[in-house]
């Protein structure tokens, strides 16, 4: 059986259940005055981020620290990395110093699944968000904010996203983030529309589980949830779209297209959000957004994900992907 | 075949008999923590929660206040959590004006080993500072392996290590009783 | 010279037959022939085939000699059935003048396993931006005819134009490497279902097959002949079929590994099957069995690229693009072609001896097996079944695609001009 979590297409819907459920127990510790739980004492984390992302590394510190890890951040940057060792060495030498589980994030799509599937180290890997592949403890998160917004925080317990309508605004194509929530999504029951310009759209992304459309308020009326993605203006250079203002007039969303959108529907982002882009302020400081929420359950979900593959002597998380022939 | 599990175990409490219990120790309870006016009632998962919000109504109707009642997971507190797969973690309800400062009485079906407590009164810690702990069981079957006892017991059931002792509660299971069995001794692996 | 008569061996896959070889030459091919004072060879069978010409090997020397060498490159040549390899010029320094040219080629006549001949860069640097000197290599000791900058593509039109233009000077023939650049600037493998999934930067098979189109048509323009490499997608075979049937004097070349393997296979993420170009679909594959069968593609080519171990070990996109396929190439090509009843041997021996050696002007090599000719030979045997072992390479790299894979077939004897450089499966 496999002890890490590379993709969100790995879960399957009851794996899936389990750690939002287990999010929603997790969560709880943190109205405590201490906020601590003993499940991983004496187990070693190591943070292994290759790219900057300072966001997803203090999430995962904090969910370590809270359930009482020993953690140790590295930081690819002004390392021996940066001076040409390679992902295997950097791995074997902090396995070397006894780390239980390696939690990262890399620029090379497939690195965090070299890492655990080439044999070079046996501790567990979490993928922090690899490349354009996957992340998919944002994809958790998403799905655990989700879940407490349209179904409920107790009454959403045992309950997958069956017959929700969950819509993707953005890069596709440079996505980890749509990714996963795509597979995800569709594993706990929601139905999943991708909107963006046909630029920004993968080729195969009609094998996706998930429907395309190129016209976002068409899409908005029928959604429960809208999650919109950052669009990196250096896009624009590369001829994804003509300008930033036409992109934000086709595909950003502004507090007249929230207007359409469901009363009871929210609008969900990554972060970080680029006001004035795909997003704006008005939208973003509304009480419909969750992208404060989706911080604060991004800890949760982590500490779910840790317990459940390293608080006991084998992992509660049941893998399932698909092999080679 | 499990009727054969079934079959062999025999009640040893029935419906009533927990009901009079329970009672007896809502009584004790007032008794020993003097009107019971800073009592919290926590019971430990599953069906220590139950009998937990079953010795609180007895007690409102014994002194006619309210009596704060939650619950307490242990499961991260476990001394074998390592030793199995994780489990999925239960619910820790602690009442809104939290335990600092007062009487809490941890609730439970059954007292054996004495380590769930142990692992309770580890995960009391994490969340405050009673002024003391006390224990209520419905049945205590032996076996100590700890330095553990509790302030109030339902039935002191002697029994072998060969046998299982098995509470049913009404809103777990359909119907009270306290089921003594042997263990079932074929397929390893079973629980 | 010692004689050596080959006992019971179907030549091309026909009737068995005795085969003499006499010195450096084939004396007398028949039944029953007199065995005095011969080393007697049993072939029982086995098929005995002209001896394996590859256009298109990465040889690493100079410059990259933890790779390869010209001698452990020529040696697994060998090993594979194989009497003659043109060295690809993408070396350090690139083979782009006389100089470096002549070095690769005295380096092949000194290893004695097979004979080596040059490629020329087409552009100083392999840069795409000034023709290297085209003339110089032609005329030196290597007598240099195939041109390429393998590993990039030609991809200014004018600069194409010029240098199929001025090849026909002596009778050249520039080898493209079909891949538009900006189409493929961060490609990772196939753009397609599967790179969507894994999130790697697609490689469209337009990429490809754009630049064919144009080479072809620039071809036809200028009255050359271009050959073209690796041809990996379905789409590029309707393209050299279109440009054949109008005449154009377009050849073209697949690898062994875009015959059986498909994208499917970089789920995995193991850079072993990283490779350019990249492993392309089902489809693809059988058009490309398909078009090799009919002769829309003319040959196979190994595209034989060793990259030491630490280049392969590491997560896909730091790693190397490329596979070993001299040792495998036939018994891939067996499994694929032969196998499924596409080709015949005789088939086998038209696109992996005398097609190349025509298009490469190899002389001496892909010769009929008859009295009067060059001794070189491969003696293969087909029934053979066995799973690949890279452990018993002679390449010094072992980054092949089929490690554990069983595949039929084994060469078990190559003669280079009479001389056996390979017997029983063992190096001489």
């Amino acid at each position: 059986m496999m002890r890490h979590l590379i993709s969100a297409a790995d879960l399957t819907r009851d794996d899936a259940v389990l750690i939002l459920d287990t999010a929603e127990e997790m969560a709880r510790v943190a109205d405590r005055p201490i906020k601590k739980l003993p499940a991983l004492r004496g187990r070693t984390v190591v943070n292994l981020f290759f790219e900057d992302s300072t966001r997803t590394r203090i999430s995962f510190e904090a969910a370590e620290k809270r359930l009482s890890a020993d953690v140790i951040n590295f930081a690819a940057k002004g390392s021996s990395v940066s001076k040409g060792e390679s992902l295997k060495d950097t791995a074997q030498t902090l396995e070397a110093m006894g780390v239980d589980a390696v939690v990262i994030r890399h620029g090379a799509s497939g690195a965090p699944y070299r890492l655990a599937t080439s044999g070079w180290i046996d501790a567990s890997v979490i993928n922090a968000g690899d490349g354009t592949h996957q992340h998919p403890t944002q994809a958790l998160l998403d799905a655990f904010t989700m879940r407490r917004r349209l179904v409920g925080r107790d009454a959403g317990l045992g309950q997958d996203l069956a017959g929700k309508n969950v819509t993707i605004v953005g890069d596709i194509l440079h996505s980890r983030v749509a990714r996963s929530n795509v597979d995800l999504l569709h594993t706990l029951g929601a139905e999943v529309t991708l909107v963006a310009p046909p630029t920004l759209v993968p080729v195969g992304v009609e094998h996706w589980p998930c429907e395309v459309s190129y016209d976002l308020d068409r899409v908005l009326p029928k959604s429960d949830a809208v999650m919109m993605l950052r669009v990196q203006r250096e896009r624009m250079n590369a001829a994804f779209f003509p300008t930033e203002r036409e992109y934000s007039r086709r595909y950003g969303l502004d507090g007249d297209r929230m207007a359409k959108m469901p009363e009871h529907a929210v609008v969900m982002h990554p972060g970080p959000m680029v006001r004035g882009m795909e997003i704006t302020a008005e939208v973003a400081d509304s009480d419909r957004c969750t992208v404060v929420e989706q911080v604060a359950n991004g800890v949760s979900i982590r500490m779910a994900v840790l317990y459940l593959l390293l608080g006991g002597n084998e992992p509660a998380v049941t893998h399932s992907r698909t092999e080679e022939k | 075949m499990d009727s054969q599990d079934s079959g062999v175990a025999r009640p040893v409490l029935e419906g009533p008999d927990i009901a009079r219990v329970l009672t007896r120790i809502a009584h004790e309870i007032v008794e020993r923590a003097k009107g019971a006016e800073d009592v919290v009632l926590l019971g430990i998962p599953t069906r220590g929660v139950f009998l937990g919000r079953r010795l609180a109504a007895k007690l409102e109707e014994i002194t006619g206040r309210k009596i704060p009642v939650g619950s307490l997971d242990i499961t991260m507190y476990r001394d074998d959590l390592r030793m199995h797969p994780p489990r999925a973690l239960a619910r820790t309800d602690i009442p809104g004006d939290g335990i600092d400062g007062r009487l809490v009485v941890l609730v439970d079906d059954v007292l054996f080993s004495g380590r769930t407590i142990r692992a309770a009164l580890d995960a009391l810690n994490d969340i405050g500072r009673p002024r003391a702990v006390q224990l209520a069981v419905l049945v205590d079957r032996g076996h100590r392996e700890l330095p553990i006892r509790a302030d109030y017991v339902g039935k002191n059931l002697p029994t072998s290590l060969r046998e299982t002792v098995k509470v049913q509660l009404a809103e777990e299971d359909g119907r009270d009783a306290v089921l003594l069995g042997a263990k079932p001794t074929a397929p390893a692996g079973e629980r | 010279m010692s004689k050596i008569l080959i006992r019971g061996a179907k030549v091309l896959g026909g009737e068995a037959q005795d085969v003499l070889v006499d010195g450096e030459t084939i004396a007398e091919v028949g039944s029953g022939l007199g065995a005095e004072g011969a080393t007697v060879v049993e072939a029982d069978g086995r098929i005995l085939l002209p001896g394996l010409v590859d256009l298109h090997t990465h040889l690493r020397e100079p410059g990259r000699e933890d790779s390869e060498t010209v001698l452990t490159g020529t040696r697994a040549a060998a090993s594979g059935g194989f009497t003659s390899v043109f060295a690809m010029a993408n070396t350090f320094p690139v083979a782009d003048t006389a100089g470096v040219v002549e070095q690769v080629w005295r380096l092949g006549k000194e290893s004695g396993y097979c004979d080596v001949q040059p490629i020329g860069a087409v552009t100083v640097g392999l840069e795409g931006k000034k023709l290297a000197e085209l003339g110089a290599m032609h005329e030196s000791a290597a007598g240099v005819t195939v041109f390429s900058d393998d590993g990039k593509c030609v991809d200014d039109a004018v600069i194409m134009r010029r240098a199929l233009e001025y090849v026909k000077a002596f009778g050249g023939v520039v080898a493209q490497h079909a891949q538009e650049p900006r189409l493929t600037e961060g490609a990772q493998m196939n753009e397609g279902v599967v790179s969507a999934e894994l999130g790697l930067g697609g490689w469209p098979a337009v990429a490809e097959e754009s630049i064919i189109a144009r080479d072809v048509l620039l071809a036809e323009h200028v009255g050359s002949r271009v050959h073209i490499c690796h041809l990996s997608t379905a789409g590029s075979v309707e393209i050299v079929r279109w440009a054949k049937s109008r005449g154009i004097d377009v050849t073209a070349e697949v690898t062994p590994h875009h015959l059986l393997l498909t994208d499917e296979l970089v789920r995995t993420y193991n850079p072993v099957y990283k490779v350019n170009p990249p492993l392309r679909t089902e489809r693809d594959v059988m058009a490309l069995r398909e078009a090799l069968a009919d002769g829309t593609i003319d040959i196979v080519a190994t595209d034989h690229a060793p990259h030491p171990h630490e280049d392969k070990d590491c997560e896909w996109g730091a790693a190397a693009m490329g596979m070993v396929g001299l040792e495998t190439a036939l018994s891939v090509v067996q499994h694929t072609m032969v196998d499924t009843g596409l080709l015949t041997w005789a088939g086998v021996a038209e696109r992996m001896s005398h097609t190349p050696a025509r298009i490469g002007r190899a002389t001496g090599h892909g010769r009929p097996v008859s009295a009067g000719e060059p001794a070189n030979l491969t003696l293969v045997d087909p029934a053979y079944r066995g799973a690949v072992d890279p452990a018993g390479f002679a390449s010094r790299s072992r980054n092949t695609p089929y490690e554990g894979r069983e595949l039929p077939g084994r060469v078990t004897h190559t003669w280079l001009r009479g001389r056996a450089t390979l017997v029983d499966g063992k190096l001489q």
